[in-house]
This record gives structure tokens, sequence and C-alpha cells, in this order.
């Protein structure tokens, strides 16, 4: 009986996929380098599957006034920037509108999932704002969204 | 004649992450001496832009805003809260080492703070006084 359980479980194992971890958001491998630099300098090269592609386009588009900042990326990189970002946007359907302009912290998911964190926080200075996704984060740079691994004690689960 | 020091800048930027400080200062040197005969770069004045206030931007009105009051000091971005390592080179070994790095950060602040680009003289003395506080 054992036998049948352990063998079905491993059976189960290699038939299923694996769950699908949301608090795990690494860059893709192939993230090109001048992402990295044109768009993680001034905040956290965010993980591409937190914006639709549409979103990401119209951002693209629109880096001349980038929430105030002239962010414009010229020519080859900015082309780069642009076809890696489609290609790893998120389902627009699950991640629902963004708002106008498209901000990766207005869709539904995004506040779906940040519910719990009480309005104060957001105004911490700690946190500055919610884009600043490393103030809670620790690792979010490699990828790591965990709800158990954040900086702010009050708010780890 | 005139175009040397850019061309020469342009050529560095080929060549990046091979310069040091004071090759990037004799850079911009030698193109505030092209325009000003006798220019001398200063870090006493260099440390005046960095705290200087300017009313072009209320969220960065300074150099301060992003970057403290002293550049020894790890930085974080006044909107974002990204964090930003130090400006003086002795508290930051990667600071001014690579030419277009520098020009394009100097070519995106300078518009956002000061509210136009910065001279070369300008940009001697701040490197200068980045390469020199202590």
């Amino acid at each position: 009986m054992k036998r049948i359980a352990l063998t079905l479980l491993i059976g189960m194992a290699v038939v299923l996929p694996p769950p699908a971890f949301a608090d795990r958001l690494p860059l893709p491998t192939n993230t090109p380098a001048s992402y990295k630099v044109e768009c993680g300098s001034c905040h956290l090269a965010f993980p591409p599957a937190l914006l639709s592609a549409n979103d990401w386009r119209r951002t693209i588009s629109g880096l001349k006034d980038h929430f105030g900042t002239d962010a414009a990326v010229d020519g080859k990189n900015g082309q780069e920037i642009a076809a890696f970002l489609e290609r790893y946007a998120g389902d627009a359907g699950k991640l629902g509108s963004a708002g106008e302009p498209p901000r990766l912290t207005q869709t539904a998911r995004f506040i779906r999932k940040h519910r719990e964190i009480p309005e104060k926080y957001w105004k911490d200075p700690r946190i500055k704002s919610a884009a600043n996704c490393e103030a809670c984060h620790r690792g979010a740079a490699l990828g790591n969204y965990s709800e158990h691994d954040i900086s702010i004690p009050e708010l780890r689960r | 004649m005139r175009a040397l020091p850019a061309l020469c800048l342009l050529l560095a930027s080929f060549t990046s992450h091979a310069e040091t400080s004071q090759q990037i200062r004799q850079t911009y040197v030698a193109e505030a001496t092209a325009q000003q005969a006798g220019f001398t770069p200063a870090g006493k004045r260099g440390e005046a832009l960095f705290r200087q206030r300017f009313s072009n931007n209320d969220k960065m009105p300074a150099c301060t805003s992003c970057h403290t009051d002293s550049p020894l000091n790890a930085g974080q971005h006044a909107i974002t809260g990204k964090a930003i390592r130090p400006l003086a080179v002795v508290a930051n070994a990667e600071r001014f080492t690579d030419s277009a790095k520098v020009e394009k950060w100097f070519g995106r602040n300078c518009k956002e703070v000061v509210g136009r680009a910065c001279t070369p003289a300008e940009k001697s003395d701040f490197v200068t006084y980045m390469s020199e506080v202590r």
C-alpha cells in the first residue's frame, strides 16, 4: 500500500507541472545588459512579467517624460529593451489594467497581492514609493518576492 | 582643433573601464581650457556646485537630494528610494572610471537638477572635488 502511494506520488511529480511560485520572479537569463543599466539605475530592473506587453509599449513610448524624468533611451538600446520587455511581458488578463500612465503598482494583481499592507507603510520613509520593491522584498534583485523574507519585521509573515 | 577634447572623450568611451578619474578630469579640463584660457579646476567650486540648491525641480533641488550631504555616504534616489553608491572616489573605486557613464549621468542629472547642461568647467570642478574629498 505504501509502495503504491509512493509510486503514485512519484508519478504525479513527473506528470504534473511544478507549481507556479508567484513570489519567484527572477529576470530571464538572457536579460540584455542595456535593460539593467538603462532601467535599473534609478529603480529596480523590474521583472517584465509585472506589466502587459501593451503597457510596456506605452511606457517605452513615453520615456521622454517618465514620471517627470527624461529617461529616453536611444537607438539600438531602446529597441533591444522594448523587444525584451514585450517578449517576457505578463498576461494582460491576469494583471488587469495598469492605469494611465501604466504603473506596475496599479495592476489588479499587484493591489491584490499587497492588500494586507496597511496604508501607513506606503508612506514610510523607508519605502518612499510602492515601486521600491527592495525596501521590503530584500531579495527582489534576485527575484525573491516571498512574503516570508520581508525586511520590515512588522510586515513579515 | 576645438573638437579634439570631445574626440578624446569619444575615443575613451570605446575603451571604457580602463580609465581613471584623473584621465576623465583631464579631458574636461582640456575642454574647459579651450573655452577659457588659463582655466584651473578647483575642488572647492566643485563642492559648492554639489551643495547648491536650484529651483528647477522641487523633488530634487540639489545633488544632495539623492547623494546626501556627504559624497562619502551611500545615497538614495529621492523619488524611487533606490540605493545609490557613494560619489567620492575614496568611498567607491568605480566612480569616474568610465567616461561614457560619467557623460551620461552629467547629462541627465544636470538637466534634471540644474535645469541645463553643465559646462566643462563645472564638470572639471565636480570631478576634482569627488576625487579629492576624504
